[in-house]
């Protein structure tokens, strides 16, 4: 556990599975002095609540029992269908960066049940994990200053949709029609923390 | 029946805010809010309103309102713009009441950045995700106040005010702001660059980050990449050029560059204060 500043401890937990447990954890437990949760790829932040004690939060978080990654929540039943038309401008070059056919690219995406790890970038975006390893590619080396919305990307173990209109880094391999954020709704997004994905060829 | 307020004119940035949105990190949305909270909340209280009301943040002046159904009390705070009405000075830092058909006027402030316009009742621009707060990065919240603009004003509360004037903070030249070491620190090669430079706030600057220019705090390597963290307000991130950013209310949710140091909580008001081009010192708290 790092100090992040003087309200704030960073929890290091190496990989998404054991962020996305302490995060689910400790959202449940309420513990007192736990303000704002920030999950990310392999570190979770924990904001001390406004007039809570640091030292309280920290002992309380060092006594906390190791979450179980693989506890199935209620919510984890429901796995939603992301459809995609495979057509993104960088297919060529993932083909290229990972010897993979243009078709096996999408019979990877399509084959493994992908995970929301957490959020960030903007308002709905999700970085999905538990992809096919083989699908591991970097950035582009210069990001789009225009990403269109619904695109669908890759970069690093991550596969992530763009909720709107954006500048972006990723190796765009697809296009959804599904909306990924919707502020008249609650929740607005669509891809919550720990939320289950797959995504299937659009019109199949 | 409520009072309204019609924008005549607005200065550089004009942003509804209140004390921001928490609990929205895993969906990509950040806490947002008043740049400078204190000031924020010391507008509220001598007005009597809840710490949670939103006010107009106020860059740099040259915000022009008129009371369109009234009376209403106001109060401004943080950045000391001069406050009129008709023409009259009633000052920064004093809780005054302006009639129906007055016009209030914000002037550019000697000093500091972004005031707090707070009125006796809150301004009831419609909430997105629990707060009223404009997040400029995420672009949610109520759009920027622009002239023409009619804003309501929510219903005056319970409780009266008790003060009629203010304590005003100092906004020194130099700022001093305390700093806590790492999380990743280990990442570049001298984290003590950091207290050691002097740095000048660059117009590169905002309300998600203020970057800073006049030393260089390098990486020990610049290939390695970190994963994603979370990242928060008064956060020290130091991209590969070595040319640190410090976030502010607007700053991204996760980021992935080192956070080498992280501004102390209670300092971070002060440096939402300020300006471009204004010298900015930090010491180990």
């Amino acid at each position: 556990m790092l100090a992040y500043g003087d309200r704030a401890l960073l929890l290091e937990l190496g990989d998404a599975g054991r962020v996305l447990a302490w995060t689910d954890a400790l959202g449940r437990a309420r513990l007192p002095g736990v303000g704002d949760l920030v999950p990310a790829a392999a570190t979770l932040l924990v904001v001390i609540a406004e007039g809570a004690d640091v030292a309280a939060v920290r002992s309380a978080l060092e006594g906390f029992e190791e979450p179980d990654p693989s506890a199935q929540r209620p919510e984890d039943g429901d796995v939603l269908e992301v459809p995609v038309s495979y057509d993104g401008p960088d297919l060529a070059e993932v083909a290229r960066l990972t010897g993979l056919t243009e078709a096996e690219i999408v019979e990877a995406h399509t084959s493994t049940t992908w995970r929301v790890a957490f959020g960030g970038f903007a308002p709905g975006f999700g970085y999905l994990v538990g992809g096919d390893a083989r699908l591991v590619v970097p950035r582009r080396e210069s990001a789009r200053t225009s990403v269109p919305a619904g695109a669908v990307g890759l970069a690093g173990e991550f596969s992530g949709v763009y909720p709107r209109e954006s500048p972006g880094g990723w190796q765009l391999i697809g296009t959804t029609s599904l909306p990924m954020w919707d502020p008249e709704r609650d929740p607005p997004a669509v891809l919550l923390p720990g939320a289950r994905v797959r995504f299937v060829v659009a019109g199949s | 029946m409520t009072a309204t307020l019609r924008v005549h004119a607005t200065g550089p940035l004009c942003l509804v805010e209140d004390l921001g949105r928490p609990g929205r990190s895993g969906i990509g949305v950040g806490r947002s809010g008043a740049a400078d909270r204190g000031a924020l909340r010391q507008a509220n209280r001598a007005l009597a309103n809840p710490p949670e009301a939103a006010a107009l943040e106020v860059t740099l002046g040259g915000l022009e309102l008129e009371v369109v159904d009234g009376p209403v009390w106001v109060c401004v705070t943080g950045a000391p713009a001069p406050v009129s009405v008709d023409g009259r000075q009633v000052g920064p830092y004093s809780v005054t009441g302006v009639r129906t058909g007055s016009r209030l006027r914000l002037g550019m402030p000697p000093r500091g950045l972004r005031s707090y316009l707070a009125v006796r009742g809150g301004i009831d621009a419609p909430a997105v995700l629990g707060s009223r707060s404009r997040d400029v990065l995420a672009g949610i919240g109520p759009e920027p106040i622009a002239g023409g603009d009619v804003l309501a004003v929510g219903p005056v509360p319970g409780a009266f005010p008790v003060a009629d004037l203010l304590l005003q903070p100092a906004f020194p030249d130099e700022v001093v702001l305390g700093l806590v070491r790492g999380p990743r620190d280990a990442w570049v090669e001298d984290v003590e660059a950091l207290v050691r430079s002097r740095w000048t706030v660059t117009d590169r600057s905002n309300r998600v980050g203020m970057r800073l220019a006049g030393g260089i705090v390098r990486h020990r390597d610049v290939e390695r990449q970190l994963p994603s963290e979370g990242t928060w307000r008064g956060a020290v991130q130091v991209p590969p050029s070595g040319e640190p950013v410090l976030f502010l209310a607007d700053h991204p949710v996760t980021g992935g560059y080192p956070v080498v140091a992280v501004v102390r909580d209670g300092d971070v008001d002060r440096a939402a204060q300020v300006r471009p081009g204004q010298r900015l010192r930090f010491s180990w708290s």
